[in-house]
């Protein structure tokens, strides 16, 4: 029973992790459709810059509100730079754009940062709390937190606000979108900014668990994506479930089958949900006007 | 003007074409960048240093060291071209590098065929075995890594114990090894469970090594934030058995990354160089040890490394059998290598022989246990 519950605690934890960064794809890809592979690297920087800012002096809020805002202003650097000089290119050409700037953010972060493992204190003590046996640290609480309230915050903008829905009708069409008055260049710079945002937060987390170095961006960015793809891309709701299955699913397998199958059993059932339902568990069915 | 220039220009030829009258050249391909760049670099700035250092002094019987060094970003194609042009360009007498087994593995086979002395600095134990006439190695294996933790273990009466080791290069090389050679440690391995380098939680594997009836302790080979996590998560779950970790994490970064209360009693097999305050002041490697340290440590303002210390060592031997050899032809230098006995470096006291050219056996390598966030000997 303990068993049980203490393998289905690391697979939350985990989850937690990866529904953090699968929430990071959601802003971008429901304001242009583009799936940016940058997100990884705005996980990667949201730690480190919080490692680097707290080892200068900074206390750990300080720093981490640092992380949040350079990456930030990162996203929309590379909104400006790199993405909106090619705004009539197709959705792939955009993707491949990601990729480079995940790479130029990579190389920078290694000359800039070097190549040294980092980690920070967890926010609220190292003690793991016992529960019936099974035994979770705080941080993952703090992860688990966040997962959730980024997830509530992004529902009801795309819900509640008209901002939010200004963002979903440019996903939409971009025209159409520009011919009702919503000032498109705006959305999309505020989307990269709330992705890169969303991103580094996500970083701040989970680096007291995962630790981190310049090269972790890539590794979150395939879970995260797997997780998003699961739950269906450009839904909130499906990032968090997404990310808690995969996390979940792995768990139970390397606990109760064996640990050289984990990754391979849960990307099987990702495959198997995909084949059944392309669109994602709660994704929306899209129809093309032929 | 331009008559000017010429004529100063041939002027600094000449100048610099004098003292270059008899040098040793040396050639190294080390990975100074790419993916191996930690190895590579404090490997690169040993041997610039001990270039420095020996030509400062005077060099080998009056014969200055020339260092022809290139850095091949851990690729195996670039490595096997540097070698090449290395061999035929450069016309070096002796290759040290191969920082990875990879780019070991390229340069070797150049030079077998060129028939250059080459010293490795890369762990597999397929470099030298079976052994190649002209291929020697630094590095202790992981083979031996194994062999020491169990030789402690069967000391605290162990004989069940549980793997967990990652699924990266070095994790399942280790992981392979150690396998192998239990059984002549009469140790059984319960449960072998794995990790991915990046993962973010290793409790469920742990749980259920912990649920293993008749463990007895718990091994993790791996490199790198694996095995941090791995020692926060045991000790997250209090998991009250011995646990041992590998050479790949010998460094004060590791007890910094895992915290100092969750690394408390973790023993691991390291180098001297590690623990160079702890040797006791007859030992044979103290003096080496303390040297290279202090000028590795005020030359470049960083931490000595193990890896750094594999280039000290290689270069070490290498200029031990040219002046034995007395003569800087290739072959002589070879066979001279091959005669090295009871020679003292960081990694341990090499002696080669025909049959065996990595020349270290199992005292080089010391058992620690980190105390109060510390190392200390294991007597």
């Amino acid at each position: 029973m303990s068993e049980l519950l203490q393998f289905l605690l690391s697979g939350v934890t985990v989850g937690a992790v990866y529904a953090l960064v699968a929430l990071g794809f959601t802003m971008i890809y429901n304001a242009s459709d583009v799936v940016n592979f940058a997100q990884g690297e705005f996980v990667m920087l949201g730690g480190m810059i919080t490692v680097f800012a707290h080892a200068a002096g900074a206390p750990l809020p300080l720093a981490a509100l640092t992380a949040v805002v350079a990456t930030a202003a990162l996203g929309v650097a590379m909104n400006k730079l790199a993405i909106e000089p090619a705004r009539g290119a197709p959705v792939v050409s955009l993707v491949i754009i990601t990729i480079g700037a995940s790479i130029f953010i990579r190389g920078a972060a290694q000359l800039i940062f070097g190549k040294q493992i980092h980690r920070f204190p967890a926010f609220s003590g190292e003690d793991p709390i016992r529960i019936l046996g099974a035994t979770i640290l705080p941080q993952s609480l703090w992860v688990i937190g966040g997962a959730v309230v980024i997830f509530v915050g992004l529902w009801l903008f795309f819900t509640r606000t008209l901002l939010g829905r200004a963002v979903l009708a440019t996903s939409n069409n971009r025209l159409a979108a520009q011919l009702v008055g919503i000032n498109t260049p705006f959305v999309m710079t505020l989307s990269f900014a709330m992705s890169a945002g969303i991103g580094a937060l996500a970083g701040v987390l989970v680096t007291p668990i995962t630790l981190t170095a310049y090269d972790v961006g890539l590794a979150f960015a395939l879970k995260g994506f797997a997780a998003a793809m699961l739950g269906g891309m450009g839904n909130p709701k499906g990032a968090l479930a997404g990310g808690l299955i995969v996390g979940v699913l792995e768990a139970m397998t390397a606990g109760y089958l064996s640990s050289q199958y984990k990754d391979a059993a849960a990307f099987i059932i990702i495959f198997a949900v995909l084949f059944f339902r392309p669109q994602g568990l709660f994704g929306r069915q899209s129809t093309d006007r032929v | 003007m331009r008559n000017l220039l010429t004529t100063a220009a041939t002027a600094a030829l000449v100048a610099l074409a004098v003292p270059a009258l008899a040098e040793i050249r040396i050639g190294a391909s080390l990975s100074a960048t790419g993916p191996a760049a930690f190895l590579g670099d404090p490997e690169l700035r040993t041997l610039e240093m001990l270039v420095a250092d020996l030509n400062a002094k005077g060099g080998i019987d009056g014969e200055k060291i020339k260092l022809v060094a290139y850095d091949d970003g851990g690729d195996p194609n670039k490595a096997r071209t540097f070698a090449t042009r290395l061999i035929e360009d450069d016309e070096v007498v002796a290759i040290i590098g191969g920082t990875t087994t990879g780019t070991t593995m390229s340069i070797l086979a150049v030079a077998e065929e060129a028939k250059i002395p080459f010293i490795s600095l890369a762990g597999a134990i397929d470099i030298i075995d079976p052994v190649k006439p002209f291929t020697f190695k630094t590095p202790h294996t992981d083979r031996m890594a194994c062999q020491k933790i169990f030789e402690d273990m069967r000391k605290r009466g162990i004989g069940r114990i549980g793997m967990i080791s990652g699924t990266d290069g070095f994790g399942a090389s280790m992981q392979a090894q150690c396998k192998k050679v239990a059984p002549d440690y009469g140790i059984e391995i319960v449960a072998d469970e794995t990790y991915d380098p990046r993962d973010a939680d290793m409790t469920a594997q742990l749980t259920k090594i912990k649920g293993t009836a008749g463990v007895q302790a718990v091994l993790n080979p791996g490199f790198g934030q694996g095995p941090a996590i791995v020692t926060r998560n045991y000790w997250q779950l209090a998991i009250d058995l011995p646990f041992y970790q590998s050479h790949g994490v010998a460094s004060d970064g590791f007890i910094q990354l895992a915290g100092i209360e969750a690394v408390e009693g973790v023993r691991l097999p390291g180098t001297a160089l590690l623990v160079a305050d702890l040797l006791a002041a007859d030992d044979p490697q103290k003096p080496l040890v303390d040297a290279y340290k202090a000028m590795f440590e005020s030359k470049t303002g960083t931490p000595v490394s193990t890896f750094g210390g594999y280039a000290h060592d290689a270069f070490l031997i290498m200029t031990d059998a040219i002046t034995r050899a007395g003569s800087a032809e290739p072959a002589a230098i070879r066979d001279a290598i091959e005669a090295t006995a009871g020679l003292a470096g960081t990694t341990g006291v090499y002696t080669f022989s025909p049959e065996d050219h990595l020349g270290l056996d199992l005292s080089a390598f010391r058992m620690l246990e980190i105390r109060g966030g510390t190392w200390t000997l294991v007597e």
